[in-house]
Order: C-alpha cells, then structure tokens, then sequence
C-alpha cells in the first residue's frame, strides 16, 4: 500500500511538526514530548479542556485546538493511547489555575492512563475532572474496551465543554456540559474498506468487494455484522435506526447531526448520505437544529463513515454555536 | 538510606535482566490470549528504568521505586504503563520513611490497591492480581501474625504468587483483552501474572544476597533488605 510516509517510526513526531508549521501562529508542541497546546495556554482565569488519544483520527485532536474548544491535545503512537506522563504534561500545561477538564474516549489504555495522569496531577495539588465518551452505539464491549466506545460524538463534547470554558464557566459546569452531552449522544459507523496503519503497511482486515461491515471502530477494529454491499440510502438507514433506537428520542425533539468521514470517503458521498439522513429524521418528526458533515474523526484512510446524533436543548444548542477558531472547525 | 537506595537499585537492575531473558517466552503467552506486546513492553520498560535509576545521585528507595513507576510510564505502553508503573509511583510515597517491615507492608498493600483500582479486576478474572493478591496478604500476615523476618515473608510471598500463576491457567479471562475470546482463553497461563511473578522472584533474590553481606537483619529503616522485600511485593 502506498503512502506518503518516510520510516512508519517517525510519522507521528513528523506529522506534529508538519502541525505545528501550519499553524505555527495558534498551536505550540511541548518539548520532547508528543503534547500540542494553543499558543496562548494557560490562558488566564480559564478552565482548560483537553483531549488526546492515539493518532491516526485526524484532524482529532490537535486539530480543534483554539478558541471555543481545546486548549491541549496529547496524541499517542498510531491507534495507542498517549503515555500518562506525557498527559500529566498536557495537564499541567492547559491550567491556568482554575482546574482542566480532561475528555476521554472510552478504550482501555486512554481511560487508564488519564485516571493515573489525574491522580498525579491531584498530588501535587491540581484541580482535574474528566469525562469518558462513550457514544458507540454498536457494541457492549470490543477489542479495545469493555463497555462502549468512544467515537465521533467525543467532538460535540469538545465543543460544548470548549464554548462553556470559554464563558467562564467553573471546572464544576463545564464537566457538567460535557457530560450532557455524552448522555444525549450516540454515533454508528460502517467500513467499505480496512484501513492500512504506516506500521504494517497492509489492510488490517479483509473487506471484499462486495461486503460492507457495520458498528466498525476507529482503529480498524471489528464491527458487529459484516454484510453485502447496499447501496448508500440503505446503508444510511442502518445506520440511522440503530442510532435512534438507542436514543428514543420524542417527537419533536431537536438534534444536532454529523455525518462524519472515516479518512477516505470523497465529500461527495457524505453529502449523499447527510441528505437520506436528514429525510428519515424529518420522517420520525426529529428537528435538524445543525448537521455537520466531514471528516471530524476519521480511522487513517478507512473509507466509510459514521452518523452521529445528539439532542439538544437551549443550553446545547447555545453551546454548540458558539463561535469556535481551530484549525480544524470554525464557528462564527 | 544510602545502603537501602543502592539495594532497590540492583532489584531494579536484576528485574530488567531477567524480563529480558523471558521477553520471548512472555511474548508467546501473550500470543496466545492478547496482543503479543507484553514480553518486549516490560523488557523495554524495565531495561529503560535501569538505566534511570543507575543515573541517581545517592537516592533514597522512595526515589528509586517513584523514577522506576515514572519511566514505566512512559516506556511501557497501552495498559501495563498505568497498571505496573502508576501504581510503583503511588506506593513508592510509603517508603519516604525509610524501609521497615512495616512500610513493605504499606507498600505492598498500597501497590495492590492502585492495580486494582485502576484495572478494576479482582481474584478469578485471569490477570496480574491473581499472583499478586495471595503474595501480598500472604506477605502481610508472614510479618504481622507470624513474625517472619521481611525476607521470610517475602519468599512467602514468592510462593503464593506461583500458585497464583498456575491458579491462572484453568480459568476463563473477564478482564484485559483476553477476555475477547471468552473460553478461548482457557488452558492459557496468563502473561501478567507470569511477570508480576517474575519481578517478585528477583527482588527476593537480590533481597536474599543483601541479607547475606549484613548479616545481621533487622526490621527497623536502616535494614538494607526489607527494602527489598517489601518492593518485591509491590510487583
């Protein structure tokens, strides 16, 4: 498989570095370390948000530093969690001294090595919280995590908790924000193809030509049921039901939507499949307050994508507009 | 405390040695029920922290078992950075007064603690606390009931981690990856215990050469070898 990569050990150090030069003006890397923060952390009198999680999920999470949502991201070696000392660092870094919200997705490694980076950081007197993302609505338990995983929803969180921050908000609120809306999100996702990690440099599973596979992870993991290709109104319904069903929403309720991008889905197809999404929602009486569609969260270059739904009342929908500068997401 | 650094520091070093000579055999158990990274992670991490802890200045043993957890961390990976370097950082602040009978008990006891706080898994579920929740109560009564010597206690402890072990082979996996494969993952020794067990047979073993050059144990902070030992429990 060919990529534009030099020696697979380097990629991730390379790519931060290629971050930081684009934005050389917002984003700042920690030394020796694989941390990136706003230009400006700690930025004064502030709670700080911070994420972070393995790489190949770009532009997640370096990419949403700024403005309105992150002010650090630590990233990991590909499809593995950042090390605790290196998140202990981001910490460290993102607080102002009014205590950082830490956002998590729920794998394993990230969720062990946040709680120990939280730990280390209460010692020596900080101020920390987190929430654990866990929006996939496909699987109990995987490969990687026992109890849901943690998806593409982890963005709206970003946001939410990112504009509360930004208000003014103490630690106190602003996890009580982020939590809300783990608890009003979930997100489905399907593979047309594996991806290919820098590391092994072939598919990570075997996807024939004509099969599909649904409730797929962000790291090439297995999904719940492999089955023959639809075509992309089919495909959106599977995915919408199994989303919905999960929330049971009321008639009438609002929703924030993303079709969201697995890293190699042409725009062209998201927009196709954003239009069935939003015919079943008007179908079931669901109100569209805001459909996002890209790629937010993506798997390395998996083609498929995920749909993600969560409801929003007046304080989300507030939250989620408020305005957001990052490299990845502008909100005005 | 000079005597109690310089002993922490060769149980670190003879740790180190000895996962790197099992790299390749914890690697295979690993294969069989979970990634197959556990056997260079710990060779790596432990090799790593040897290094570290050689480059201190006359450290005390709370140093050397906090830079040990510390360089874990960082070097291990994925879950073994938190379970096995985390909970070393943690424990190590029960032996900022010096190495007695009691502080090994505190710290065995706080090292357990953290490994099953933060892996969330108890006896049965197949993972590293099968070995180490028999060594630590064993060693823990060993010094409070029974009045063993800290190096008596530790070999102890040694032997229940052993049947700890082995208590692994015949059970089904509810924790870590290897509970994936449900009763696959039966009839497999489980990787985590075999290291914990490991480490616990080194720092008995260099605990048990450092009794011998001071002759005459004692249980009080200036005894070289409790250190040992009560660190060979953490593991």
């Amino acid at each position: 498989m060919k990529k534009l990569i030099n020696d697979p050990d380097d990629v991730v150090d390379e790519m931060l570095d290629g971050m930081v030069a684009a934005h050389p003006d917002r984003v700042r890397r920690l030394p020796d370390t694989k941390v990136l923060v706003r230009a400006d952390a700690p930025v004064d009198g502030k709670v700080g948000v911070v994420s972070g999680g393995g790489s190949g999920h770009e532009p997640t999470h370096a990419g949403y530093l700024g403005d309105g949502m992150l002010d650090g991201a630590a990233a990991g070696e590909v499809f593995t969690s950042p090390t605790a000392d290196e998140l202990e660092e981001l910490v460290d870094a993102a607080d102002s001294g009014e205590g950082v919200l830490m956002v998590v997705k729920n794998y394993e490694g990230d969720v062990m090595n946040f709680e120990t980076a939280g730990e280390m950081v209460e010692m020596e007197g900080g101020d920390v919280a987190q929430v654990v993302v866990d929006d996939d609505v496909a699987v109990e338990d995987s490969l990687y995590t026992s109890g849901r995983r943690g998806v593409c929803g982890t963005i709206l969180v970003h946001k939410a908790a990112g504009a509360k921050a930004a208000e003014g908000a103490d630690l106190e609120e602003v996890q009580r924000v982020a939590q809300k809306v783990v608890d009003n999100v979930g997100t489905m996702g399907m593979a047309l193809t594996s991806c290919v990690t820098p590391e092994k440099g072939e598919p990570t599973f075997d996807l024939g030509e004509d099969e599909i596979e649904l409730g797929i992870g962000i790291h090439g993991e297995p999904g719940v049921e492999r089955t023959e290709m639809m075509d992309a109104d089919a495909i959106t319904e599977e995915l919408t039901e199994s989303v919905l069903e999960d929330l049971a929403l009321d008639s009438g309720q609002e929703v924030v939507t993303i079709v969201n991008g697995m890293g190699g889905t042409p725009q062209m197809e998201l927009f196709v499949v954003n239009r069935r999404l939003q015919e079943l929602l008007d179908d079931r009486d669901l109100e569209t307050w805001d459909a996002w569609v890209g790629d937010y969260m993506t798997s390395l270059d998996m083609a498929g994508c995920s749909v993600t739904v969560c409801a929003v009342d007046d304080e989300l929908k507030e939250l989620l507009g408020a305005p957001a500068d990052t490299p990845a997401l502008t909100v005005r | 405390m000079s005597d109690e650094g310089r002993a922490v520091v060769a149980a670190v070093k003879a740790v180190a040695e000895r996962l790197e000579a099992e790299r390749s055999h914890l690697t295979e158990l690993d294969s069989a029920i979970g990634d197959a990274d556990h056997g260079g992670n710990m060779a790596r991490g432990w090799s790593a922290a040897a290094e570290e802890v050689a480059e201190l200045d006359d450290p005390d043993p709370a140093t050397v078992v906090k830079t040990t957890g510390k360089t874990l961390m960082s070097e291990v990976g994925g879950a073994s950075g938190p379970l096995y370097g985390g909970s070393l950082v943690f424990a190590s602040a029960e032996l900022e007064d010096g190495v007695t009978a009691e502080s090994a008990v505190a710290f065995a006891e706080t090292y357990l603690e953290k490994v099953q706080d933060r892996g969330d898994a108890t006896v049965g579920d197949k993972t590293m606390v099968d070995a180490l929740v028999p060594a630590v109560h064993t060693f823990k009564k060993s010094v409070e009931t029974d009045d063993l010597s800290p190096v008596e206690a530790l070999a102890k402890a040694v032997a229940a981690a052993e049947r700890g072990v082995d208590f692994t082979v015949p059970i089904r996996a509810s924790k870590g990856r290897a509970s994936y494969l449900g009763w696959r993952s039966v009839g497999h020794q489980d990787p985590g215990a075999t290291s914990t067990l490991y480490i616990m047979e080194e720092l008995l073993s260099v605990a048990q050469e450092e009794l011998e050059v001071a002759e005459e144990p004692t249980v009080d902070a200036a005894s070289p070898t409790v250190p040992d030992g009560e660190e060979a429990t953490e593991d």
